[in-house]
């Protein structure tokens, strides 16, 4: 065959990020050296991106069943039971070395990918959250931060805004080790009647593959391999490696997609994400237990002399692989042609259980499917706990000596405190006539159903308390995550993740994702919030180091009534305000501990798991009940930070008084009960963080309902203009809900001006 | 009484449309290749980004079949509401007045915002509450309103300017805090913010948006009757 005129050699296999032994198994399975059609497809699928070689066997011990999963993981999104027939899919998903290469395209391809990822199983997309992480905004270095930040919230916004999805959540944080190799996550969820999913398992020989949506390009090639399973280096290189998305080409064919389904002319649909036809095709052939050939000639191309490897691993965007009955393959073209999208049938079904790769009739390429989807070889980490410490501490910004009162209004303007009305307002959160809670609103998303019962979502990662503590790190985003959907209501379904790790061939970021995952693991079985998909981003480092390890967890929880999810602003003046949960503050790891440059701590305290699920649950019956005004999970700067958010959310004050049973809480035991707060123990009851804490305020019968199921501590009331917080009769906080919103709203709005 | 919603490849807010349109009356899409607008009382050229906005914002829709027919209803005294894009769509086939140009910060930006009726016996705003500010949200990166020294001074002289944005309001920039502008027959109205998305208090954060949808209705059975 022509093709194979020149083979190439284990040379160009290790170009393509192939090890020796791989290269040789590679050419066990094929019989011969395969040729460099052959080699790029092994490349891909073999790609840590494609083959999660280092986190599979990892990912074995997560829990993915319970009562509420109707898909778990291993299709292009997981799904829950919504309520009365309906289903929700959701899945995150990152985009993290092209958002470093070129930030716009690559957030707006990531939003379109997990897009993708939701109508392939025949869901129609009804909201976006996204989880992103850059370097300090100021300092050295802050320049690149500035444009990565920048471009991503423009291109997750050109995106979801002109494909009509509402963004309706998200978090933002900007720590050192994010600067040469930022995060950009997105997560989507869709709504689907439970009978209308589809999966992407190829079937019947004869049958007919039929490629639709965008035309192939250039763009993308080696993207999983090269940019998604490296260590990022000289970054404009691979510049050319990014794909360019189209928002609109996107909208015709998530119309064209549904119309399809909904006329039930589809067999299978995948949609074409990293690796193109090479692995949507591959994959398909591999879950159904058969073969495919696919023409190339048959491919609509942008350049017409383009290679055959190009075509088969081009990452073009918005494109769809679906396998059709041949009698319906003309009416799937007719759908095809109302959207206005390019639809052609590009090869067949086979019962042979090879991916054939044919160009009028020459055959250009011949594999195992098995080998190329199911044989990669899965790797054993070498996890070694660092015996140093991993991440320099951050310059200090905040003075040692800077009072209470002046902490507090230098964390509400710190970028990871501050309002992030100037990201969302760049983002439709409305679209769609579903959202109830608007960012700032509530701890969680919310979105109605048609039944009055309403979703509700929320995605969290904290990567610093995760630097500290990989395990009781992962456990506490767990938490805050479920935490966020308790405060407006919600019992969780099911669960999403994304691992964003270092590079796991060294030992000490094995150790970081391995105990990650097995504080994942232990989180969501004690909340009963099994994992329904997700993704791993390994070799995120850049020329300075690794970044924090940063788990991403996004939970989809349901309440059955929309009118009465939670709010966390103040509402009633008068209202008593309390904190719930086995909430112990610790102040290493905090954002105060970062402002004053401190280093951080090897480990972090354990949280009492049981206790804190049975204190979430509490509070969801609470909101649900309608006992409650307001609940906010207290989170990074601790209760002060917490309560001046509630404040400024409801645009009212509070006078709290901390003591007394802060004592146990803090072991800080006074003598005979006389105030005596050193210093670290009042840091740490003001600005102190730790999992499992929720500040509620309400009426007095309400709060004493509350205290019947769980640990609560009364800790003052609503009402005036002004935040008080005293410790044990110790004025330390007086300031005005006004002057908290200047420091609060200020923080990062000079970044878009 | 009937509306017919417009439906454009890149349409993003028409079904929000069509919901809010059913709350009032009957309502139906209309794929932008068909010319026949099924009989509508009424037509909502809803929000979105229709082709894709690539040439410029509306600048192709305006020419699709279904367009084509709404410019004749719309010279023919049918009433048409154009929103978000749909304003930018009426512009672009000079249905109305005036042009929509970038936002002045550049950016798209979401915000709920309150407007100033300040023509309330319009066919558009007969049922908004007399005296009072709507509460509504507007999304968009493209909704500076502009006009001419002439055409402004005409628009405003001849009371075609139906909502303002309310002091503070106007963060794209409209000359004049122009939100709403209808055309000299007063039967053909677009406006930048989103009543669609203001008909119901849990998802809307206010219902100010269906007092629009209720004034075509009053204005269509009094064309019936």
């Amino acid at each position: 065959m022509s093709a194979a005129a020149t083979l190439p050699s284990l040379t160009d296999a290790i170009a393509l990020g192939l090890t020796d032994s791989e290269y040789e198994l590679i050419c066990e399975k094929q019989g011969a050296p395969p040729n460099i059609l052959e080699l790029a497809m092994y490349s891909l699928l073999w790609s840590e991106h494609c083959a999660y070689k280092h986190s599979k066997k990892l990912l074995r011990t997560l829990p993915t069943e319970g009562p509420h999963v109707v898909m778990g993981p291993g299709e292009n999104a997981g799904a829950v039971d919504a309520g009365h027939g309906l289903v929700c899919a959701f899945k995150v998903e990152s985009h993290n070395h092209p958002s470093a290469v070129e930030p716009f395209q690559g957030a707006a391809t990531g939003v379109g990918g997990i897009l993708r990822d939701i109508f392939a199983i025949g869901a129609r997309p009804v909201a976006v959250l996204d989880s992103l992480r850059f370097g300090e905004l100021g300092g050295p270095g802050s320049a690149r931060s500035r444009y990565l930040l920048d471009g991503a919230v423009s291109g997750i916004g050109h995106y979801g805004n002109s494909i009509g999805v509402p963004t309706v959540g998200g978090e933002v944080y900007f720590e050192g080790p994010y600067e040469q190799n930022c995060l950009v996550n997105a997560m989507a969820l869709g709504l689907a009647p439970r009978e209308a999913l589809v999966r992407s398992a190829a079937a019947g020989p004869g049958n007919a593959v039929v490629l639709f949506g965008a035309s192939t390009g250039r763009d993308g090639i080696g993207g999983a391999s090269v940019l998604a399973s490296a260590e990022l280096g000289e970054d404009d290189d691979k510049r050319p490696t990014v794909q360019v998305g189209d928002p609109f080409e996107e909208k015709k064919l998530l119309e064209c997609s549904l119309e399809l389904l909904e006329l039930g002319l589809l067999v299978a649909l995948q949609d074409l994400g990293a690796a193109g036809l090479t692995s949507s095709a591959s994959e398909m052939a591999s879950k159904g237990e058969v073969g495919i050939d696919i023409d190339i000639a048959a491919v609509p191309l942008r350049e017409a002399d383009m290679e055959p490897f190009e075509v088969m691993v081009s990452e073009s965007q918005e494109r769809m692989l679906c396998v059709v009955e041949p009698r319906n393959v003309d009416a799937v073209l007719e759908v095809c042609e109302k959207w206005e999208v390019n639809g052609a049938a590009i090869g067949a079904v086979t019962d042979t259980g090879r991916m054939r790769v044919l160009r009028d009739g020459e055959l250009l390429g011949d594999m195992s499917v098995r080998a190329l989807v199911d044989d990669c070889p899965l790797y054993d980490l070498d996890p070694v706990k660092p015996t140093a410490a991993l991440y320099p501490p951050p310059a200090a910004t905040l003075s040692a000596d800077a009072s209470p009162q002046e902490s507090l209004l230098a964390l509400l303007a710190s970028s990871n405190i501050a309002s992030r009305r100037p990201l969302f307002e760049q983002y439709d959160s409305i679209v769609g006539s579903r959202t109830i809670r608007r960012p700032e609103q509530a701890d969680a998303a919310v979105l109605a159903l048609p039944d009055g019962s309403a979703l509700a979502v929320s995605i969290d990662g904290n990567g610093r308390r995760v630097a500290a503590d990989p395990r009781n790190g992962t456990i506490a985003t767990v938490l805050e995550c479920a935490a966020n959907l308790a405060c407006v209501g919600a019992e969780p379904l099911g669960t999403t993740n994304n691992l964003n790790f270092g590079n796991p061939e060294k030992p000490h970021i094995a150790w970081q994702l391995t105990e990650a995952v097995a504080g994942l693991g232990e989180a969501c079985r004690a909340l009963a919030a099994p994992i329904v998909g997700g993704n791993v981003s390994l070799y995120n480092e850049g020329a300075t180091g690794p970044i924090y390890p940063t788990p991403v967890i996004g939970m989809v929880g349901r309440l059955p009534d929309g009118r009465r999810a939670g709010r966390l602003g103040f509402l009633n003046a008068g209202d008593g305000l309390a904190l719930v949960g086995p909430f112990a503050p610790s102040q290493p790891a905090s954002e105060l501990a970062k402002l004053r440059g401190h280093v951080l701590p090897d480990g972090l305290p354990p949280v009492n798991l049981p206790d804190a699920v049975a204190a979430l649950a509490a509070v969801r019956e609470a909101v649900r009940s309608g006992a409650l005004s307001s609940a906010h999970d207290v989170a990074e700067g601790g209760i002060a930070v917490a309560l001046a958010e509630c404040a400024l959310a409801g645009r009212l004050g509070a006078t709290v008084t901390l003591g007394d049973g802060w004592w146990e809480a803090l072991g800080a035991p006074g003598e005979d009960g006389a105030p005596n707060w050193p210093e670290g123990a009042r840091d740490a009851a003001l600005f102190g963080e730790g999992p499992a804490g929720i500040l509620v305020s309400g009426p007095e019968a309400g709060l004493r309902s509350l205290a019947a199921q769980t640990h609560v501590r009364l800790i003052g009331h609503v009402g005036g203009e002004c935040l008080r917080i005293a410790l044990d009769g110790q004025d330390l906080i007086d300031a005005s809900v006004e002057e908290l919103a200047e420091a609060h709203a200020g923080g990062l709005k000079g970044y878009f001006a | 009484m009937k509306f017919g919603v417009l439906q454009f490849p890149g349409s993003c807010d028409e079904v929000d449309a069509l919901e809010a349109a059913r709350m009032v009356g009957e309502a139906e899409l209309i794929w932008h290749r068909d010319r026949d607008l099924q009989g509508a009382d009424a037509i909502v050229v809803p929000g979105g980004f229709s082709y894709g906005d690539y040439l410029r914002a509306g600048a192709i829709a305006r020419f699709s079949p279904a367009m084509e027919s709404v410019i004749e209803f719309a010279r023919e005294g049918g009433l048409v509401l154009g929103i978000c894009n749909g304003f930018q769509v009426l512009c672009e086939a000079h249905l109305l007045p005036g042009a929509l140009l970038p936002n002045v910060n550049l950016r798209f930006t979401s915000r709920q915002v309150r407007l100033d009726v300040v023509a309330p016996d319009t066919a558009f705003t007969s049922a908004c509450p007399p005296g009072r500010q709507l509460s509504i949200p507007a999304k968009h990166s493209w909704g500076r309103f502009h006009a001419d020294a002439e055409t402004l001074e005409r628009i405003e002289r001849d009371g075609q300017v139906v909502l303002r944005y309310a002091q503070g309001e106007n963060f794209n920039g409209s000359v004049g805090d122009i939100a709403a502008v209808s055309n000299e027959t007063g039967n053909v109205m677009g406006l930048m913010p989103h009543p669609e998305h203001a008909v119901q208090e849990l998802t809307g954060g206010s219902t100010d948006g269906l007092s629009i949808f209720q004034s075509i209705r009053l204005a269509a059975e009094r064309v019936a009757a």
